[in-house]
């Protein structure tokens, strides 16, 4: 694979702990060449592309009440007005009045609501990106009941399109592309893994069975930082007995286009995996302990496909929930007190809020749950791409606190997750601030203790 | 033309006309838009269950209560002390018979066999001067607040203006102060009709699109199983 300027610009650092590019100065990063003028035409263009009914309610309902702060992680850190969420979406507000509400030609015609400049979007590109999870914990607040966090979203189409994406987002979201994962794990990294580790650990590790009942992904973080999820992954297969397999067709989970907001290539890597478990005949693809992953197939795999998926979407949490539940999978009980971290996308947006806990049941923990704790959680701060952007650092160090202060309070040994991307964000946190505690996998946790 | 026969006749024609055609202008741009049908595998079935949200959030979470105290309670304050003068003081009522019969040709009473309730004038004054009260406590938060005051455009302070004015020169009225009762009168009427012509172009509008706003997004929550 060639290296594309963007990449000889910054060159990104895979084998560092967490992806990143080499002494990141502080930007505004802009990629491609064009003319300012059709750089916010574009923006615009792609924010309201597929404007629907729903957004438009959303954006013709904000009454300016500034409660969406008081749920915000950012700005419960920073108390900095401009973290104010819907506040990060200002200039799209202004531009679908101007351009695109029922009262447009008002605006226009009067001249009530200024251009949007390119100056403005890119010092949005902070608020948009740096200083947003896309948690989704504000869309809890809004008394209009407004989902800011999917309009940020669709701003982020806008500013993909118009090149105004931090580098490191823009970088990995192009290699995830380009070369089939964002961090590296190409097919032919994938093949060795699995052979490396099935040798390692003596375990069988079926990779490229042409048909089988579950077709299993994994995330390219758990690829290339914590493969024991991998081992862990098929421990818990072989256990239950099923006809899986990972496929090397269709086996990467992460979405980077989902986050950096490239539809397209959300779409081409939604994709792989679909056209890997209809060729193999599946009745359900098992999603890996990736956050994002669950919203790119779980909930919009099926509009990318345009018709509804020919095989169940789980989490790996709700197949081991499934199993438990079914008696197909009986667990040690580990005896000690555990607090668990709800991953945003999976349990705040995504639904999945009891099946942690019935595995964690079965697993006889004693289970403190941290106040607040399932759908109103403080995000660990890494999501929505956070992480690989080094300029947010800081801030994301502050929020960093703020949920190990809630992991704390808890009291308990033991602290899991289902998101891989959480595990970096804690192990990112953990080496900052020289601390010890630890934030495990609740699927390495399962398959360590599994009953013979 | 004096102005109270002004504001009774051809402004208050106008102001409605700018009102009704300007609603449903702005709520059909915004409801006839297509929205993409979501094809994933709904967790729940039964996404109508979603417009729960609509009541639900009528109210913050206890986790978020602390910072959305003020702006909550002063909000119900304001709005109920308004709805009361609005809808229970009885020459508002007088009107909106009138109004009602001569849209669908008989009276409330007609309908349902019982005259809509009034409540006395010194109640209304003391609801109206209450949401003055909350009106204006609102506002000095939108200018002292760093969050408010940010995310706060002309829209916010006309919308503002245009609310209060109507209760002051309402209650200015009752109490027969600073004016002829006629000419208090007629201001009184010319400031609904100031509301009620801004009313489809800012953010007062919210009084029809919270229903769609809350209810959509219960519904696509409720499919998730998402939180609400």
């Amino acid at each position: 694979m060639s290296a594309t300027p963007i990449d000889e610009k910054h060159p990104l650092e895979l084998d560092a702990a967490r992806v990143s590019v080499k002494k990141p100065e502080v930007r505004f990063d802009v990629q491609g060449e064009m003319p300012d003028r059709e750089r916010v035409q574009k923006a615009m263009q792609n924010f309201v592309k597929d404007f629907g009914r729903t957004a438009a309610i959303y954006m013709e309902s904000c009454i300016h009440c500034g409660m969406c702060a008081e749920a915000c992680h950012f700005y419960e850190v920073s108390h900095d007005p401009k973290h104010t969420p819907i506040w990060k979406l200002e200039p799209f507000k202004q531009a679908y009045k101007r351009e695109y509400g029922p009262f447009a030609w008002i605006y226009r015609t009067l001249n009530l609501k200024h251009k949007v400049t390119v100056d403005e979007l890119q010092q949005w590109q902070e608020l948009l990106y740096d200083s947003c999870t896309v948690c989704g914990r504000c869309s809890l607040i809004c008394p209009m009941g407004i989902d800011i966090a999917s309009l940020v979203s669709q701003a982020r189409h806008g500013m993909f399109q118009a090149g105004l994406v931090p580098h490191e987002l823009w970088a990995v979201a192009e290699r995830g592309a380009r070369e089939g994962s964002p961090l590296g794990a190409t097919p032919k990294v994938f093949k060795d893994r699995v052979e490396w580790l099935a040798d390692d650990h003596e375990i069988d590790i079926p990779l490229d069975k042409p048909k089988a009942d579950v077709v299993v992904t994994m995330s390219s973080i758990e690829i290339m930082k914590y493969p024991d999820s991998i081992v862990a992954t098929a421990k818990i297969m072989n256990h239950l007995g099923v006809s899986w397999t990972f496929r090397s067709d269709g086996y990467e989970a992460t979405n980077f286009g989902l986050l950096s907001g490239n539809a397209g290539w959300q779409k081409q890597m939604t994709m792989k995996i679909i056209d890997a478990a209809i060729a193999a005949g599946a009745k359900t693809v098992v999603l890996p302990e990736c956050g994002h992953a669950y919203t790119a197939l779980r909930w919009m795999g099926a509009n990318m496909l345009g018709k509804p998926l020919p095989f169940e979407v789980q989490h790996i949490a709700e197949f081991l929930a499934d199993n438990v539940q079914s008696g197909k999978l009986k667990l040690r009980k580990v005896g000690k007190s555990v607090t668990f971290h709800d991953p945003c996308q999976i349990v705040r947006r995504g639904g999945a809020i009891e099946a942690p806990r019935i595995v964690l049941e079965a697993l006889g923990v004693d289970l403190r749950e941290m106040e607040p704790g399932k759908g109103l959680n403080w995000c660990c701060g890494g999501g929505g791409g956070v992480v690989t952007i080094h300029r947010a650092d800081p801030l994301r160090y502050k929020v960093y606190q703020l949920k190990m202060e809630q992991i704390e309070k808890t009291g308990a040994e033991v602290a899991v997750t289902t998101c891989a991307n959480c595990r970096q964000t804690f192990d990112d946190g953990q080496a900052h601030f020289k601390s010890d505690r630890e934030m495990g996998s609740l699927l390495e946790l399962v398959a360590e203790n599994l009953a013979e | 033309m004096d102005l109270l026969a002004f504001a009774r006749g051809a402004a208050m024609q106008w102001a409605t006309t700018i009102f009704v055609v300007g609603v449903l202008w702005r709520l059909v741009g915004i409801l006839l838009l297509r929205t993409k049908p979501d094809l994933s595998k709904p967790r729940i079935a039964g996404k109508w269950k979603g417009l729960r949200l609509i009541a639900l959030r009528s109210w913050p979470r206890k986790e978020f209560l602390g910072g959305a105290a003020f702006t909550e309670v002063m909000g119900y304050v304001f709005h109920i002390g308004f709805l009361v003068a609005l809808f229970f003081y009885l020459p508002h009522i007088l009107f909106f018979t009138d109004v009602f019969r001569g849209l669908f040709g008989v009276t409330f009473k007609g309908i349902f066999g019982f005259a809509w309730p009034t409540l006395p004038g010194g109640l209304i004054y003391f609801a109206s001067a209450v949401s003055v009260a909350a009106l204006i406590a609102v506002l000095i938060h939108r200018l002292v607040n760093p969050v408010k005051r940010l995310i706060s455009n002309f829209d916010d302070y006309f919308s503002w203006f245009v609310t209060f004015a109507p209760i002051v020169t309402g209650m200015l009225a009752y109490s027969h102060i600073g004016a002829p009762y006629q000419t208090l009168l007629a201001l009184h009427l010319l400031s609904v009709q100031l509301l009620m012509i801004w009313f489809p172009f800012g953010k007062l509008m919210h009084a029809f699109t919270i229903f769609a706003a809350r209810g959509s997004t219960g519904m696509l929550f409720e499919r998730k199983g998402a939180t609400l």
